[in-house]
């Protein structure tokens, strides 16, 4: 308990040198000039994922938001806030906002270009990273895993609008992520193709997923693919009926 | 002879315990036998009035889960006696008010019975809304029934007993419950009367802002006085706008445009108020708020709080606070603990800063979070959360700063406070 309580001081003596603020210097003024702009409206967002949504890479903790498609962030807030995804301080945070506004919030953080941090990686042996380089390129046939860039990109970095990037993630992110599919404390509408698939991962294809992700080299243009370029497997509740096959 | 005396004397409590507690039966009226005729209830003006004043009775607050179908149902609301689910008031013939006449709706918020008679736990505000008029609850009535049927299942309340039995609140409510519509005061004008109206029945204001016994009773004297949530944990504060009161120098438009926007320049709506003002407040009419602002201001003033008296050395906290906010807070709030008009809520003089408990301004730190989003503030400031940033004696210190700096001057918060509000549930 004390040891975890250390880590979160660490972690706030971390953010205290990330500057949050919108520009602020009024320091000594008695009445502070605010300037009337998005990002200092959304303080509490930035607080925690930074000020232009470059998240923490060396933790991983909270994630980078900067250049993920804007429909993805808006709908992760709108799963935030029906009680879909859990985690309390992001229900409490989403709970009386507006889709509109949901929408300029998430469109925000998808126009921000960040330079990608490389996250620390877990020793994994090459075996280990063959499997997960089989699985996002080929999937599994024999258990019905689809292959990662089917949806996510050639390069996986995503695909405009709704499908977020792979690569230049932190490997604890993503394992957690694959891990909470599976504990249902991340949902969304329905069919939850993501929830689908990570049930049918065994934990050493998520840790073999994971680390092969997060050690690929970056390519250049990390921007999210076009929209309609790729044509999903799965039927998905979050791509609606734009897209999405069998 | 003495034993026939004894034997009859306990016979005769027996039997009056069992008149006493034995559950009330009641046969439900059929919509086909209500005096209400199915044309009455399809008049759209009826309907659009009854909106208006679901709206006002926040009914969707409670009668909606967290990303579920509006007046569905299905929140679970956490009391001290145990969990209650909120039932489905959509016209679902299964599961919700289908089967329903205006006469069961009636005894329902009037009476406090359900259908068959059987008495409601008083988490759903009987107490309040048995204040509403007979023509009000029937527009209510008629706007429910308009909406599409939704099925969803009710869920039994989750009571410990002996709370779960049901009987057991003929005596809460003989000792806390007052059936009757509300009998306007003549002395008074005709705008008060219609805030006194909207704040005690509908509104159900006092549920909140007003302290519970051990028994769940709410203080109805004085009314509005303040008190702290059960479960919820947030301070619901004293509504009095004269000396000593929780809103001691709010104008009519203060409480106006708080209500109407969620921010005012005194403060700014945030907890389980951001939720009451986003989804009722913000609706009602420019007059009914201006009659709200009318009641409330003439709420008595109260008696001055008992000053601080402990023995703590309170200078070193104070110090590490003055430090704390001008490093975290000073920037939005000002040094002068004035916020910034229109922006950010001042401090200095806060109803929610300087409530007993400390519990508001404790949270609030620990949480963040937006002002409501309404028309009059579509796309609101925001406070960052410190809850990762700031150890539980930075939160303690900082707190009491706010609370003991320029004209506040409540209680100390300690270390030992924050923790517990670490872990306080949000919903």
């Amino acid at each position: 308990m004390l040891w975890r309580a250390m880590r979160v001081i660490g972690t706030c003596a971390l953010l205290a040198t990330l500057d949050a603020g919108g520009g602020v210097s009024a320091q000594d003024a008695a009445h502070p000039t605010i300037p009337d702009t998005l990002q200092q409206r959304i303080a509490a967002c930035t607080a925690c994922h930074g000020a232009h949504g470059e998240g923490t890479p060396e933790s991983g903790f909270f994630p980078r938001l900067a250049g993920k498609p804007a429909g993805y962030l808006a709908r992760q807030l709108k799963d935030f806030q029906d009680g879909l995804r859990k985690y309390a301080p992001m229900e409490y945070m989403t709970r009386q906002l507006s889709p509109a506004y949901m929408h300029e919030i998430a469109e925000y953080f998808a126009a921000q270009e960040v330079p990608y941090g490389r996250s620390p990686l877990p020793r994994l042996s090459a075996e280990v990273l063959r499997r997960g380089e089989t699985l996002v390129t080929r999937g599994d046939v024999s258990r019905q895993i689809p292959p990662c860039v089917a949806c996510h990109g050639g390069q996986l970095t995503g695909v405009q609008p709704d499908i977020p990037g792979l690569v230049g993630l932190p490997y604890d992110y993503i394992s957690s992520q694959l891990g909470s599919w599976r504990t249902k404390t991340r949902a969304t509408v329905a069919p939850d193709c993501m929830a689908e698939i990570a049930n049918r991962l065994s934990d050493s294809d998520i840790s073999a997923v994971s680390g092969w992700l997060a050690s690929r080299e970056l390519p250049a243009d990390m921007h999210a693919q076009a929209a309609g370029s790729v044509t999903p497997p799965l039927h998905c509740g979050v791509l609606g009926n734009k897209e999405g096959g069998a | 002879m003495k034993r026939a005396l004894w034997l009859v004397a306990v016979i005769l409590l027996a039997l009056a315990g069992w008149w006493v507690l034995r559950d009330g039966t009641r046969a439900p009226v059929a919509p086909s036998a209500s005096r209400v005729s199915a044309a009455t209830l399809k008049d759209p003006a009826l309907i659009a009035k009854g909106e208006y004043l679901t709206q006002a009775g926040d009914c969707a607050s409670c009668h909606t889960v967290q990303g579920g179908q509006r007046y569905a149902g299905g929140r679970v609301l956490p009391t001290p006696f145990g969990n209650i689910t909120a039932p489905n008031i959509t016209p679902d013939r299964a599961t919700g008010l289908g089967e329903w006449s205006f006469e069961d709706f009636w005894q329902a918020l009037h009476s406090g019975k359900g259908r068959h008679g059987e008495l409601l736990y008083p988490v759903f505000s009987y107490t309040s809304f048995t204040k509403v008029t007979r023509d009000d609850v029937l527009a209510i009535f008629a706007y429910l029934q308009s909406l599409a049927p939704v099925r969803q299942a009710p869920v039994a309340p989750g009571l410990s007993f002996p709370y779960s039995v049901r009987s057991s609140l003929k005596a809460w409510r003989a000792l806390y419950f007052q059936e009757g519509e509300y009998q306007p005061d003549p002395s008074r004008t005709a705008e008060w009367n219609r805030g006194a109206y909207l704040v005690q029945g509908l509104g159900h204001c006092n549920e909140c802002h007003a302290s519970r016994d051990s028994l769940g009773g709410s203080q109805s004297k004085p009314a509005l006085a303040g008190g702290q949530i059960p479960a919820q944990n947030w301070y619901a504060p004293d509504l009095s706008t004269q000396a000593h009161g929780g809103l001691a120098g709010w104008t009519a438009q203060d409480i106006v445009d708080l209500l109407k926007t969620g921010r005012s320049a005194r403060g700014t709506a945030f907890g389980p108020m951001a939720e009451v003002v986003a989804r009722s407040t913000q609706h009602l009419h420019d007059d009914d708020l201006r009659a709200i602002a009318a009641y409330l201001q003439s709420l008595p003033a109260r008696a001055p709080a008992v000053a601080d008296s402990s023995p703590l050395d309170t200078r070193p906290i104070l110090a590490q606070g003055a430090k704390v906010y001008a490093e975290r807070c000073a920037d939005c709030h000002g040094k002068d603990g004035n916020g910034v008009a229109g922006v950010y809520p001042p401090l200095n003089g806060n109803s929610s800063v300087n409530e007993p408990s400390g519990i508001n301004a404790v949270r609030v730190v620990l949480l963040g979070g937006f002002a409501p989003v309404t028309a009059g503030n579509p796309r609101p400031y925001s406070m960052p959360p410190f809850a990762q940033q700031l150890s539980d004696g930075d939160v303690a210190a900082v707190v009491t700063y706010i609370r003991q700096s320029w004209s506040n001057q409540a209680s100390l918060v300690q270390e030992r406070d924050v923790i517990k509000y670490r872990h306080t549930p949000i919903d």
